[in-house]
């Protein structure tokens, strides 16, 4: 089904197409043609070798494990993957790309047609499940930065980066809303992040967007495209999707054409603005590098690829699902993202260990504990999962002192937030706190009686039909014990009572 | 004793081992061999405190009863091309001037590790962009040979014109040299001394300022086939910092040399009779044929047909390569910045490329810029790249008839500095009997077969199949023994 998100313009509606480009640096230890270093932060210059500032007579040598990060993204949208590639220079003058190209790859990539399937999202107006294709997966150098800033003439220039490894991935234009576009970025981030080629770090500049969008009225053919650069957050590439379509139909039915040009994006008005239009585009003159070989990759190297791939988001929700008897909200929230899933996969595990039971059976306990407590009371704390407080392990153990009977789930929630505050053990906080539940019948049938004493009124109308105040006399007699008893204890007692 | 100078490679490595004569003694001669030359211009910068740290290393190691490097005690010449650390490293060009790099070339530390020493920086054309000489920014190097009854300075080939001068004035026993399109086989060729590119990829590029990446090659320049073997021996081997390189090893070619060729094939490409050689080449061709087949060769008729097609070709691919190869030296990081008043960022590029580099290099950047441009790439630099490939199958099908190919190194002799320095065309043509061997990435030699009736070197050609240099240097030691080359240009400076 097509998507239903429309320009509306004076003269109708008009459809959008977009196809992104996403940069993406490669997660590796050093750079895609030196021994460079590649962490983020580093003071300028300092990762910077003799091959990077293309000193006189260096030559580039191919880091394979970048090649390896590559194929595998490739394989995680199963792409086919070209088992001979080859390097182009692209060449163009500017202070922040020292050899005065950037090898990249043109003619033959290294990836070339795969896919990938964003989930319909009926909120975000994506009505169904949508396979947007890839079409091809390159590998190319980054340039360095310049800094504007430093000097009140100059500028300076940071090596750094310059030939960092990116991987180049390139969308057909098959999304129709920004919707769709942020779908379809937070699906390739994620898979990126489970196949542990990018970190997919858009504020620190690891993962980037260069945005095309083009309008057109329904059964139309497509219509001329720009093309924003280096847009650098989810929101602003949706943002920018919209902002763009708008000026163009705006720009159309004043009667104007589009020309096919280079955009930036300005995030504080959210606005795209001309950078350079394609009469005066570069002539990058590519042509093959006569420094390196072709690329040529052999079966024992695509099957280590391929064994080294994780279970992929997809995959791991449907086996949540049939496998575990998740809902398939909660498998998708714990796939969504690939540190969520291992949190999850590591509370599961030590909950199994825990309560010897299989995993299959607390996974429910798991899931929902993981989504409705943790996920708020992190976020109440101003935390994110991977910087929990609480590890998987402490989760399991806390899960353990519920499943067993020892503290209530209300208990347990006092002692999540005491866990998040102290780091401690939840058995220690319990112990410490006198929390371990109340089961003895003894105890909670006086605690009953005291209550249906004291609320005589209340009593009649029960009896008298008013079913709903079974839930007024719980709650009445768990707070004469302070929140220990044993909830299904009450109610039995609660019931033989009323009974 | 007698003049060191005058000593070959082998000679001096042995006279040293032997106790003949002291390291010392041989960089001393050589570095006032190499004060005494200033006329010659064959030197960009000497060193030669280096040739005696190297030269006193080699004698101390001996009287330590060490064992020597095969090249202990001998001092050398290095192409200004290879970077060298510490020691200025320019290509012959302005925009390089006073660039000092902080690594040392492969091939050259390679040469050190050996034993040998460094008397300085030899001269060249500039970027390695010519075949005569004349394009370097430091000024032309002057052959030290000239015509009977002629003062005229003549070319001393190029662009490793400084190696060769050097090397024939006997300032040095041998010298590095590059070679993209006949850049180490014509200078050696009309000075009358040794010179050998091998297959490509035997030589690491790691630290050469690169020409054209595809084509260029470290080779050896010196005064005999053996001592040729030697210098390469030294020189080449697998480098994982440079992707082209060969993961074989080294052969002992010194050691393997064989003049006589009984069983051996060895081609006469028909194409080479060009109209335009000179008819000493002719006859001094036809005589390597006959001293060929003196030393027990076949000889055979090959056919190489697009041989006519390889200048036009490599004239188009080694420029696109360099236009790309020279973009770093733009006055950011190193090397000359022209900043004028005001300037921004393109000003800057534009001034400094504009003053640093000469003539012939702006006219390869323009050439290469202009193959590589959108609409031109597929009528220019494909074509080439398909007739490189043609070129290459020539010489596949040649080998299924012979082992070896000789051919003259030049079509003409010496020429005379500024003869054609206003005609790049002509001096383009220098190269026809040399590109066609660098397309294909072969190994080739030129070897000294005589003098014309001016009393000028010729050189003779032998081009092997890959990875055979021991077969080009056999046969070139073949001729070598028949010619009795003994010949040297007579001291004017």
């Amino acid at each position: 089904m097509m998507s239903t998100y429309r320009i509306h313009g004076a003269t109708g509606e008009w459809e959008v197409v977009i196809g992104l480009e996403v940069h993406a640096q490669v997660t590796s230890n050093a750079k895609l043609f030196s021994g460079a270093a590649t962490a983020f932060g580093a003071e300028p210059n300092a990762q910077v070798s003799l091959v990077d500032a293309a000193m006189p007579g260096m030559l580039p040598v191919l880091n394979r494990e970048c090649i390896r990060q590559a194929v595998r993204t490739g394989m995680a949208i199963e792409a086919q993957i070209n088992r001979w590639s080859r390097f182009d220079r692209k060449n163009y003058f500017y202070a922040d790309l020292p050899q005065g190209y950037q090898i990249s790859q043109l003619y033959h990539p290294l990836v070339g047609e795969g896919s990938l399937a964003i989930e319909a999202d009926e909120k975000a107006g994506i009505a169904e499940d949508k396979l947007i294709g890839i079409e091809r997966i390159h590998v190319e150098q980054d340039a360095g930065k310049l800094m504007h800033d430093q000097h009140p003439t100059m500028s300076y220039v940071d090596l750094n980066r310059s030939g960092v490894a990116l991987m180049e991935i390139v969308s057909r234009p098959d999304m129709a809303s920004p919707a769709e576009a942020g779908a379809y970025l937070r699906k390739l981030r994620a898979i990126l992040r489970y196949v542990g080629s990018c970190d997919g770090n858009m504020e620190e500049g690891s993962m980037r967007a260069d945005v095309n969008v083009s309008v057109r009225k329904a059964g139309e053919p497509l219509g001329t495209r720009t093309e924003t650069k280096n847009v650098n957050s989810v929101r602003f590439v949706m943002q920018a999707i919209e902002h763009e379509a708008r000026r163009q139909v705006e720009v159309l039915e004043d009667g104007g054409r589009i020309v096919q040009e280079t955009r930036l994006f300005d995030p504080g008005s959210g606005t795209t603005r001309s950078m350079r239009s394609k009469e005066d585009a570069h002539d990058y003159r590519y042509f093959p590098d006569p420094d390196l070989l072709p690329l040529e990759l052999d079966q024992a190297f695509l099957d280590e690829c391929r064994a080294s791939l994780p279970e992929l988001p997809d995959a791991k929700r449907r086996r949540y699902e049939s496998e575990l008897g998740l809902s398939s909200y909660n498998a998708a929230v714990l796939t969504a993202e690939v540190e969520t899933a291992r949190w999850f996969e590591a509370l599961l595990l030590a909950s199994a260990t825990a309560q010897g039971k299989p995993p299959a059976e607390l996974a429910k306990q798991a899931a929902n504990w993981l989504i409705s407590e943790l996920f708020g009371a992190l976020n109440k704390a101003g935390h994110a999962l991977e910087d929990s407080p609480v590890t998987p392990e402490r989760g399991a153990e806390l899960l353990a002192l519920v499943g067993k009977g020892t503290i209530s789930g209300s208990i347990a929630k006092q002692v999540l937030e005491t866990m998040l505050e102290t780091g401690d053990a939840p058995a220690a906080i319990v112990e410490r706190e006198g929390l371990v539940q109340e089961s003895d019948t003894g105890a909670i049938e006086a605690a009953v009686d005291e209550v249906l004493a004291a609320n005589p009124e209340k009593l009649a109308e029960y009896r008298g039909g008013k079913d709903k105040l079974f839930g007024f006399f719980v709650g009445q007699v768990m707070r004469a014990m302070s929140g220990k008893a044993n909830p299904q204890v009450i109610n039995e007692v609660l019931k033989r009572r009323l009974g | 004793m007698s003049d060191l100078t005058q000593l070959g490679v082998r000679a001096i490595r042995d006279g040293v081992a032997g106790g003949e004569f002291s390291a010392r003694e041989v960089a001393e001669a050589c570095n006032a061999a190499v004060a005494e030359a200033g006329a010659l211009n064959a030197f960009i910068v000497t060193t030669p405190e280096r040739a005696l740290e190297a030269a006193d290393r080699a004698d101390s190691a001996r009287s330590a009863g060490e064992t020597l490097g095969p090249l202990a005690g001998v001092p050398i010449g290095m192409k200004d091309l290879f970077a060298t650390r510490g020691v200025q490293t320019t290509a012959a060009s302005h925009i390089l001037e006073g660039f000092v790099p902080q690594y040392e070339s492969t091939v050259s530390q390679r040469l050190w590790d050996a034993g040998a020493g460094m008397l300085g920086k030899l001269n060249l054309d500039q970027f390695a962009m010519g075949s005569s000489n004349e394009t370097s920014y430091f000024g032309n190097v002057s052959s030290p040979w000239r015509r009977a009854g002629s003062n005229a300075a003549l070319a001393p080939g190029g662009s490793s014109g400084g190696s060769s001068a050097a090397i024939a004035a006997r300032l040095c026993p041998a010298a590095t040299g590059t070679d993209t399109g006949g850049s180490i086989r014509q200078p050696a060729a009309i000075t009358g001394i040794c010179g050998i590119k091998p297959t490509y990829g035997r030589c690491s590029r790691w630290g050469i300022v690169a020409f054209a990446s595809s084509l260029d090659q470290a080779g050896a320049m010196a005064r005999s086939v053996e001592d040729c073997a030697i210098m390469l021996e030294a020189m080449a081997g697998f480098d994982p910092k440079d992707s082209t390189s060969i993961d074989m090893p080294v052969p002992g070619w010194t050691k393997a040399l064989d003049a006589s060729l009984a069983g051996k094939r060895v081609g006469i490409p028909r194409e080479y009779r060009m109209d335009g050689t000179d008819a000493a080449i002719v006859a001094s061709w036809d005589q390597g044929i006959a001293w060929l087949k003196d030393a027990g060769a076949e000889i055979v008729d090959i056919s190489l047909p697009h041989t006519n097609y390889a200048l036009p070709a490599y004239y188009i691919i080694a420029p696109a390569e360099a236009s790309s190869n020279l973009a770093r030296y733009d006055g950011v990081r190193y090397g000359l910045r022209d900043l004028p008043a005001g300037a921004n960022l393109q000003d800057m590029y534009a001034a400094t490329r504009a003053a640093g580099f000469g003539e012939e290099v702006k006219r390869r950047v323009l050439i290469g810029t202009y193959v590589l441009s959108a609409g031109y790439y597929d009528a220019y630099y494909t074509q080439a790249m398909k007739v490189r490939t043609l070129v290459a199958r020539d010489f596949i099908d040649a080998w299924a008839r012979c082992d070896v190919i000789l051919a003259p190194s030049t079509p003409n002799a010496a020429f005379a500095l500024g003869e054609k320095l206003a005609d790049p065309l002509a001096m383009y043509l220098n190269d026809v009997f040399s590109v066609p061997a660098s397309l294909a990435g072969l190994p080739a030699m030129s070897v000294p077969a005589g003098l014309d009736e001016a009393g000028l070197p010729l050189g003779l050609q032998l081009i092997g199949q890959p990875f055979d240099e021991q077969g080009v240097l056999d046969a070139a030691l073949a001729i070598e023994q028949r010619a009795g080359f003994t010949a040297k240009p007579e001291r004017w400076w």
